[in-house]
C-alpha cells in the first residue's frame, strides 16, 4: 500500500496534473479571498468557503480522474493486481495519495486568512471598545476548514469510484463533475418555490430525505462554528461507502 | 510447483478455459502453445491471481491462489502480454517501485543491479520508459517479473513485436532463467517453444489438445514421410506413375519448374521407405531425379492438424455428447500424426475423463 501511495504521489508531480491542480487552486482561492474579504471589506468568510466548494467540483476530478482510469488504459493495473498487495491496499494507497495532495493544498490556502487577521488586529488596536468583536470568528473559520476537508475527502472518494469504472480519464472527470454538481445542488431543490411562494416539493418527507442526502446541509452546521459529530459520521460513511464500492468494482472484474 | 486442476473460466456464456488440468515441476520450462483466443492468457491470468476461475483449482507450490492470494503472488513474477509499464517513470523509478510493491527483502541496490545485468538494460537505467524502444520496454517488463527473485516466472508472449536478434536474446535469457526458476511461457510461435521449452502444452478453444515433452514432438517431426522430389520428364505421365506406385499414399505436382523438371510432393504410406524404390523405377523410365528434399512433419503440420481436428470436433460436440466426440477426435488424431506422440496424453486424458465421469455420475443421473 505504501509503495502505491508513494508512486501516486510521485506521479502527481512528474505529470503536469499535480502542478495544474495546486496552481489553479491556490491562485483561485487567493483571488476569491481577496474579493470576498479584502475588496468587499468584510470579515465574513462564508462566501469564500461557498466559492471553494464550487471550485472543488471542478478541481477534485483533476485529482481523481487518472487514479484508476490511467492504470486500466495502460494495462498497468495487471501489475498491481498480480503483485502481493490486496485490492483494499491498492485502493487505499491511491485514495490517500489524492487525499494528501488535497489536504495539503487546503492547509496551504489557509495563508489567505493571514491578511484578514492582520487587518483585524490593526483595526482592534485603533478601536477602544473592548466588547465588540472585530475580525473573523476563528471558530467559524476552523469549522469551515474542517468541513471543507471532510467534504473534499468525500468528493475524492466519489471521484475515485467513478475513475475505477472507466478507462477514459476525460469521461471519468466529466461524470465526476456531474455527480458532484448533483450532490451539491440537491438541497437547492428544497428551496425552489412556485409563484405563490409554496415550495415545489410539498412533501416534508421528501424534503427531509433530500436534506439527508445533501452534502451541503451538513456543511452549514460547521460554518456556524458548531462541531457536529453526526456530520462527521455522515462524511466518513460516505467515504467508506465509495471506497468499498471501488474495491467491489475490482473484485467484480476479477470474477467477471 | 504449479498445479492446475479442472480449471474452468466462463465470460458470460463464452467458455474461455474449459476444464484444463496440468502441472509443472520445479525447474521446468513449459510452453503454452495455441492460436489467438485459445485461452493461454486467461489461464495465465488465473494462475497469477489477476482473474478468478469459474471453477477448478490453481496452486503455486501448494498454495491455492484463491485461498491465499498474497502468499501465492509472492512466488510469482509475471510479464503480461502487454508489459505493464508506467511510461512516465524512468527505468530506475519503475524497478524501485516494483521492488517496494513486491515487498522485497533482498539488498535493494545489489538486487536491482543484478536484474538489470541479466536483462541488459543497464545503459537505459536512467531513461524515461516512454522513450524506450519496444525491445527495451519488453526487457524492462521482464526485469519487473524478475524483481524479488520469484520461484515461478510466467511470460505471456514474451517475444511478440521484437526483431529476430532480440527474439534470440530473449529466448536465451528464458533458457538461462530455467536453470533456477520454474518458467511458463505462452506463444503461438512453434520454433520458440521448441527452442526454449522442456515441455509443450497445446491449447485450443480452451482445451488441452496435447501435453508432451518437447523431444517427443521433435521425434515425431523427424519421422519423415513427405518429400519434395524434382524429376525431369512430362509432368502428367510422371504424376500418373507416382500415383499408381505402391507405397505412395499421395502425390501432387507443384507449380515450380526448373528446365524440364517439375517438383512433386509425395507422401509415403506409414512405415514404408520408398526412396530407393522410387529412384530405380524412375531410372527405368529414363526420367532423371535431380533433387530430393525431405519435408518431414513440421511442427506447423502437427500444430495445424491438432488444432484443426479439435476445431472439427467442436462441431460434432454440439451434436454428440461432449465426451464421446472428444475421444473420437483423439483416435483421428492418432491416425493422422501416426506416432506415439499423443498416446500418453490420450491415456492420461482418458483416466482423467473416467474419473470425471465417476464424479459427474450423480449429476448426470439427475439430468436424464
Amino acid at each position: 500500500m505504501l509503495a502505491i501511495y508513494k508512486k501516486e504521489m510521485r506521479s502527481y508531480f512528474i505529470n503536469p496534473i499535480g502542478y495544474v491542480y495546486t496552481g489553479i487552486f491556490l491562485v483561485f482561492s487567493a483571488l476569491v479571498a481577496c474579493y470576498t474579504t479584502l475588496v468587499s471589506e468584510s470579515y465574513s468568510t462564508t462566501q469564500y468557503f461557498t466559492y471553494m466548494i464550487f471550485a472543488f467540483i471542478i478541481l477534485i476530478p483533476l485529482l481523481t480522474m487518472r487514479l484508476f482510469a490511467e492504470e486500466r488504459k495502460g494495462r498497468t493495473e495487471q501489475l498491481l493486481l498480480t503483485a502481493p498487495v490486496t485490492i483494499t491496499g491498492m485502493v487505499m494507497g491511491k485514495y490517500l495519495a489524492a487525499l494528501t495532495l488535497y489536504v495539503s493544498t487546503v492547509l496551504i490556502s489557509c495563508i489567505n486568512f493571514i491578511p484578514i487577521y492582520v487587518i483585524a488586529a490593526a483595526e482592534r488596536a485603533g478601536n477602544s471598545t473592548e466588547f465588540t468583536h472585530i475580525g473573523p470568528v476563528t471558530a467559524q473559520l476552523v469549522g469551515s476548514v474542517i468541513a471543507l476537508l471532510l467534504l473534499g475527502a468525500a468528493f475524492i472518494a466519489i471521484g475515485t469510484f467513478i475513475s475505477s469504472l472507466t478507462e477514459n480519464q476525460l469521461s471519468a472527470a466529466v461524470v465526476t463533475i456531474g455527480v458532484l454538481c448533483a450532490m451539491v445542488m440537491l438541497n437547492l431543490l428544497n428551496n425552489i418555490t412556485d409563484s405563490d411562494g409554496n415550495q415545489i416539493i410539498g412533501s416534508y418527507v421528501i424534503r427531509a430525505v433530500i436534506n439527508w442526502f445533501s452534502v451541503l446541509s451538513r456543511y452549514y452546521t460547521f460554518s456556524y462554528g458548531i462541531f457536529d459529530f453526526a456530520a462527521i459520521l455522515y462524511y466518513v460513511s460516505l467515504i467508506l461507502v465509495f471506497i468499498f464500492l471501488t474495491i467491489r468494482v475490482y473484485e467484480k472484474r476479477r470474477w467477471g | 510447483m504449479i498445479k492446475i486442476e479442472h480449471l474452468v473460466k466462463n465470460y458470460g456464456s463464452f467458455c474461455a478455459v474449459d476444464n484444463i488440468s496440468f502441472s509443472v515441476e520445479s525447474g521446468e520450462i513449459v510452453g503454452l502453445l495455441g492460436p489467438n483466443g485459445a485461452g493461454k492468457s486467461t489461464t495465465m491470468n488465473i494462475l497469477t491471481g489477476y482473474l478468478s476461475s469459474t471453477s477448478g483449482k490453481a496452486s503455486i507450490a501448494g498454495i491455492d491462489i484463491l485461498a491465499d492470494p498474497l502468499g501465492a503472488k509472492k512466488l510469482i513474477g509475471y510479464l503480461p502480454e502487454q508489459p505493464p509499464l508506467y511510461l512516465d517513470m524512468t527505468v530506475k523509478e519503475y524497478l524501485n517501485f516494483n521492488y517496494e510493491l513486491k515487498g522485497c527483502t533482498l539488498d535493494r541496490e545489489q538486487h536491482i543491479a543484478e536484474v538489470c545485468d541479466v536483462v541488459k538494460i543497464k545503459d537505459v537505467y536512467n531513461r524515461v520508459i516512454r522513450n524506450l524502444s519496444k525491445g527495451y520496454r519488453q526487457r524492462v517488463g521482464i526485469a519487473q517479473a524478475l524483481i524479488g527473485n520469484p520461484k515461478v516466472i510466467i511470460f505471456d508472449e514474451p517475444t511478440v513485436g521484437l526483431d529476430p536478434k532480440q527474439i534470440i536474446e530473449i529466448r536465451n535469457l528464458i533458457r538461462n532463467l530455467g536453470r533456477d526458476h520454474t518458467v511458463i511461457l505462452s506463444t503461438h510461435i512453434l520454433q520458440e517453444v521448441q527452442a526454449v521449452c522442456d515441455r509443450i502444452v497445446i491449447i485450443n478453444k480452451g482445451k488441452i489438445v496435447a501435453d508432451e515433452k518437447t523431444e517427443n514432438i521433435s521425434r515425431a517431426v523427424e519421422n519423415n514421410r513427405r518429400f519434395n522430389v524434382k524429376i525431369c520428364g512430362p509432368s502428367r505421365e510422371v504424376l500418373a506413375m507416382l500415383k499408381s506406385k505402391p507405397g505412395i499414399a499421395y502425390a501432387e505436382v507443384l507449380a515450380e519448374r526448373d528446365g524440364d523438371a517439375y517438383t512433386y510432393t509425395i507422401e509415403s504410406e506409414y512405415g514404408v521407405d520408398i526412396r530407393k524404390n522410387l529412384f530405380f523405377s524412375l531410372a527405368e523410365k529414363g526420367w532423371a531425379m535431380i533433387g530430393m528434399e525431405a519435408l518431414g512433419m513440421s511442427l506447423e503440420d502437427i500444430f495445424i492438424t491438432v488444432v484443426d481436428k479439435s476445431e472439427g470436433s467442436d462441431k460434432n460436440a454440439r451434436r454428440d455428447a461432449r465426451r464421446s466426440s472428444a475421444r473420437k477426435t483423439r483416435t483421428g488424431l492418432e491416425a493422422d500424426v501416426a506416432g506415439n506422440l499423443y498416446r500418453d496424453a490420450e491415456a492420461r486424458r482418458r483416466a482423467a475423463e473416467e474419473e470425471a465421469l465417476k464424479n459427474n455420475a450423480q449429476d448426470q443421473d439427475d439430468d436424464y
